[in-house]
């Protein structure tokens, strides 16, 4: 144990590098609000748009490293032990990035633009019939509170995990039983699940990106949705895990946890693709307008190129580069389709909410990546602060042993 | 099919067959094979064997079964009998894509089983020789393969010293026979006496 290095300092580069990612966000953000922000409707639409699908991307893929956490918690599986500080560090970003959706939602809600949240409009679901049908679900009420829940609920839930996680660094688990810590850690990990389920799994994206479009739906919309963030978040864990290892930590970290965390993301890739294509062969097959509509002017118009774009980056590349046993265990190749991954299902979500908003014009530009660069500067800023505030290796957690001598 | 003789050893428990393992392989001993009650992760790696090219053959079979799949329905939808269904294309993609996963699925699912089977010489009716009943329920059996100038009874002293509770020499069928157990003799020497 003495050898190991269990403090994680923050090299002064990646400040540097967070800090002028922030810089770079908040001047295109400034930039945006002046130029986009306090136009016409349809512009200030747009403007809110781009910074709406980056938050809740980033506040999703966040929460999927807790979601990782419990559901491997759920499984009994001791593997992820020896790094999972790492997807605990990614969890706490999900109080911040999620007081910022919060904040964008509640006023794209409140201001009652139409071009965003059509539903939110009184006057407008009081001529509309298929509006007035869903106005028991989908109301200006019912949307706040439900979010409110589901950010402090995620925080709180995940907040509860790690605290129990930084039990296992004292000597004796805070004077429970090594049977006690994981019968703990079980309740809580269920807890968490029973949420995201209620939320990630089902309603919140529901509300926040299917209601976009307030006429059409899908059932497939949440699974997608959570496939799309589960799998951006393996791989923000998978990044996290090789800097680590690259910096010299995580001594006790392998190639075998770097394979099954590659082998999460070659498996959730596929899963996706599998959501993917139920949805749109179901809505293709039928052909009835009213379910067409969402994929018409994605297929068929101005989003044509980002669509498929967005079918060979998260299923075509993975699939490929991903499948040999060798590529999940080479630094260089993973990196590189972590980073495709991540920037596939951004462009995902990218067409999931602009291609909502500004149906006839693909908006991608300077503004999006600037908002981008704004999130990916907080996530390294916080997520290192995280792990550099708790020693490294949960040294007294049961299933540590399990984890070092893992093997796939 | 020849028959040869070998030295057996039974272990208790991984534990100690790990480190027997290795000493057995160090010694210059050939091990034949490791039998074990359940798959025991590491043990290939253990007795040096080279990875499996079973998934290698398993894409070769996928891959196999989708183009099967495009090219039939392709040719039977376009080209054969094109019908009108609904009003879509001829060429309906999407709609063809859920039989060639399944089709893809399905070569390469029993093309892995009978690769497999080929492998390891399993088959309806054929025989392999059982070193030790017990390898199906507790014991891991470990067979080390003689040549003509093995000492037997030094290498059983040595597997005991290594932790095994349980020696013995045998000359059996190397290889596989078709056959009943219930109802053929056994091709080997049950009672063997040492020269």
């Amino acid at each position: 144990m003495a050898s190991i290095r269990e403090q994680f300092e923050i090299p002064g580069k990646m400040k540097t590098w967070a800090y002028a990612l922030i810089s770079v966000g908040v001047l295109s953000f400034a930039i945006g609000l002046f130029t986009k922000g306090m136009g016409t409707e349809e512009e200030r639409a747009i403007f809110l748009g781009t910074v709406m699908y980056n938050t809740i991307f980033w506040t999703l893929v966040c929460n999927a490293s807790m979601f990782f956490l419990c559901a491997t918690t759920m499984a009994w599986a001791g593997w992820p032990a020896a790094f999972r500080r790492i997807p605990e560090a990614i969890s706490t970003m999900v109080p911040i990035f999620g007081t910022i959706t919060l904040a964008v939602l509640l006023y794209a809600v409140f201001s009652h633009n139409h071009h965003i949240y059509h539903w939110s409009v009184d006057s407008v679901v009081a001529n509309d019939p298929i509006l007035k049908g869903k106005a028991g679900f989908l109301n200006v009420k019912f949307f706040t509170i439900w979010s409110i829940l589901a950010v402090a609920l995620w925080s709180f839930l995940g907040y509860r995990m790690r605290q129990l996680s930084s039990m296992a660094d004292e000597a004796a688990l805070g004077g429970m039983t090594g049977a006690a810590f994981i019968k703990q850690n079980t309740v809580r990990a269920a807890t968490f699940l029973v949420w995201f389920g209620l939320t990630v799994g089902s309603t919140i994206p529901w509300l926040w990106l299917m209601s976009l479009d307030a006429h059409w739906y899908s059932t497939m919309y949440s699974w997608y949705n959570f496939a799309s963030t589960f799998v951006s978040g393996m791989a923000l864990v998978a990044l996290w895990l090789i800097y680590m290892k690259n910096k010299g930590y995580m001594e006790y970290a392998t190639n075998e946890h770097l394979h099954d965390v590659a082998k999460f993301m070659f498996a959730f890739s596929v899963f996706w693709t599998y959501l993917w294509f139920s949805q749109y062969m179901l809505i293709w097959y039928s052909n009835q307008p009213e379910e067409t509509v969402y994929f018409k002017h994605r297929v068929q118009g101005a989003y044509k190129g980002i669509f498929f774009l967005n079918l060979i980056i998260n299923f075509i590349c993975p699939l490929i580069i991903l499948m040999k046993r060798s590529a999940k265990r080479n630094y260089t190749l993973v990196t590189f389709m972590a980073v495709l991954i991540i920037f596939g299902h951004w462009i995902d979500y990218y067409q999931q909410v602009m291609g909502s908003i500004s149906k006839e014009h693909v908006t991608l530009g300077w503004l999006d990546f600037g908002i981008l660069s704004f999130f990916v500067g907080v996530m390294i800023f916080g997520v290192s602060k995280a792990l550099a505030s708790k020693p490294l290796v949960p040294k007294h957690h049961p299933f540590l042993k399990e984890s070092i001598i893992h093997h796939t | 099919m020849a028959k040869k003789k070998f030295v057996v050893g039974c272990f208790d428990t991984e534990d100690t067959l790990f480190p027997a393992v290795k000493k057995v392989r160090t010694a210059g001993y050939k091990i034949q094979d490791v039998y074990t009650p359940f798959a025991v992760h590491g043990l290939d790696h253990a007795l040096g064997m080279r990875e499996t090219s079973l998934h290698t053959a398993g894409f070769i079979y996928g891959i196999t079964g989708t183009t099967t799949a495009v090219s039939c329905i392709s040719w039977i939808f376009t080209k054969d009998w094109p019908l009108d269904i609904g009003g879509k294309p001829h060429f309906a993609l999407p709609a063809w894509i859920p039989i060639m996963f399944e089709l893809t699925v399905l070569f390469a699912a029993v093309g892995m089983v009978l690769t497999f089977c080929y492998i390891c010489q399993i088959a309806p009716f054929v025989k392999k020789h059982h070193f030790h009943p017990r390898a199906t329920d507790d014991l891991f059996v470990m067979v080390i393969e003689c040549t003509d100038k093995t000492n037997t009874q030094e290498a059983e002293m040595f597997l005991q010293n290594a932790g095994a509770v349980e020696t013995k020499t045998e000359i059996a069928e190397d290889g596989w026979w078709i056959g009943r157990y219930d109802k053929d003799e056994m091709p080997f020497d049950k009672n063997l006496t040492l020269a």
